[in-house]
């Protein structure tokens, strides 16, 4: 119980925080309208080619602005030495990241909730269905996960808001891939069987990259 | 409290540390004095469970940090030259942070204690960022024995307080020591150092390199000593 309210304490501080600042979730919706706007301008979204880019326009809007998110989650704690101040805490270093990602998966959903709907319309895509939202959730949970652990990595580095992008995207891959192909058969009216086996992909990946990041995101944040 | 054997630590091919074998007893007051650069604060860093050494041992209470962080943890109050404070928060709701993840149970009594110690009971609902260095500091000492830690790191303390607010801090940290906690203070300020400890250390280029009771020594002849063994003139 103790692990769980310490994590619900540093959850609830970056809920706290970014509800006075509000500088983290204001970016990246500014810059996913902005991505989805210059997508409108750029693509034909006429017919099935708007419903056939839109899986993929959608997850590569998600994934840029989650990055803009994770970059600054981590950087608010460095400020102050916070980050300092959380690893003295008697508690497992886990405790740390699962309250740090839960924050960041958090702000993701708010972005993602505003998108959806936009995406929709724009792109006449029927986004709005149970199916496609379960992806989006399975998605949101690997991309934060792997994107909460690379920022602590990034955040000790010189370049510390090129570094993170340069060392998510490579290891995001395979979940966007999945991601995007879920997301497309679930547009085109697939069940959720026809789509079961992205739908593995996405659960395995979130459960490798949460396993990886509990034992290693100690090693990541110390010295 | 605190014993250390061989304590080594590399930051790529430079020696940080280079063996460092320190014990301090329970309830001792001791001064850790060495330049900039010397490893005062990779010491500390690495005492207070922030930073792996290459090699070597550390044991707080018996206890050695890299098995048992948690409970090493529990019985560390740590003060930083940075502030390790959240900007964006009071400073109540700093300290009842960190209560929680401290698991404290008479938190809200022991932060309005600790506010109206560190003379900050009338600022306690302003943002961190509108409280000058000084009141910073004294809210992160706050934080620090927030949990009534057994042993107690101090990482240039002094640094940016005007000499009111020293003067509380050094009377601050007397009570500590009175009260049984193990205090151990990193300085480059020999003016600060000599003052509140029992014994004085000093650390150049990554070794102890003197070790004496403070009662066995003058400012004057510490002031000497430290030149030589540092190498630089003592602020």
């Amino acid at each position: 119980m103790s692990f769980l309210r310490k994590v619900w304490a540093i959850f609830a501080r970056d809920i706290a925080a970014e509800l006075h600042t509000r500088e983290m979730v204001s970016a990246m919706l500014v810059f996913s309208v902005l991505a989805l706007l210059t997508f409108s301008f750029a693509l034909d979204l006429r017919g099935e080619m708007a419903r056939a880019a839109a899986p993929g326009v959608l997850w590569v809007t998600v994934a840029f602005a989650g990055t803009l998110g994770l970059s600054r989650s981590l950087a608010r704690e460095q400020q102050s030495g916070c980050i300092d101040g959380l690893l003295l805490a008697p508690v497992d270093r886990s405790a740390i990241f699962f309250g740090k990602a839960l924050g960041n998966l958090a702000f993701m959903t708010v972005v993602e909730l505003v998108l959806l709907p936009l995406f929709a319309v724009l792109f006449s895509a029927p986004l709005l269905r149970p199916g496609v939202l379960l992806v989006m959730a399975l998605g949101t949970l690997g991309y934060g996960a792997v994107g909460t652990l690379l920022a602590a990595i990034a955040v000790n580095t010189r370049a510390r808001e090129v570094m993170l992008p340069i060392l998510l995207l490579p290891l995001v891959v395979p979940l966007l891939i999945a991601a995007v192909q879920a997301t497309a058969g679930l547009v085109e009216a697939a069940t959720l069987a026809e789509v079961g086996g992205w739908l593995r992909l996405l659960v395995v990946y979130d459960l490798v990259i949460i396993a990886v990041s509990v034992l290693t995101f100690g090693y990541v944040v110390e010295d | 409290m605190i014993e250390t054997h061989g304590l080594t630590r590399y930051f790529g091919p430079r020696v940080a540390l280079a063996g460092i074998e320190l014990s301090v007893s329970a309830g001792e007051f001791v001064t850790l004095l060495g330049p900039n650069g010397a490893g005062k604060t990779t010491l500390l860093r690495i005492l207070a469970t922030l930073t792996r050494p290459t090699s070597g041992s550390v044991r707080i209470a018996g206890l050695d940090p890299a098995r048992a962080g948690e409970q090493v943890r529990r019985k560390i109050g740590f003060l930083s030259h940075r502030t390790l404070l959240y900007d964006d928060l009071t400073a109540r709701q700093n300290l009842q942070f960190a209560a929680r993840m401290y698991d404290l149970a008479d938190s809200d009594a022991r932060i309005d204690q600790l506010l109206e110690q560190v003379g900050l009971t009338a600022r306690r609902n302003d943002l961190v960022r509108t409280l000058s260095r000084g009141m910073q500091q004294r809210l992160s000492l706050a934080r620090a024995i927030l949990h009534r830690p057994e042993v107690l790191l101090l990482d240039e303390p002094y640094t940016g307080l005007d000499p009111r607010a020293a003067q509380m801090l050094s009377g601050l940290l007397a009570q500590l020591a009175g009260e049984g906690c193990t205090i151990l203070l990193a300085t480059h300020d020999l003016a600060h150092g000599l003052e509140p400890g029992q014994r004085v250390l000093i650390l150049a280029h990554g070794r102890l390199v003197y070790d004496e009771r403070t009662d066995a020594v003058t400012p004057a002849t510490l002031a000497a000593v430290y030149r030589v063994l540092t190498e630089e003139r003592p602020l």
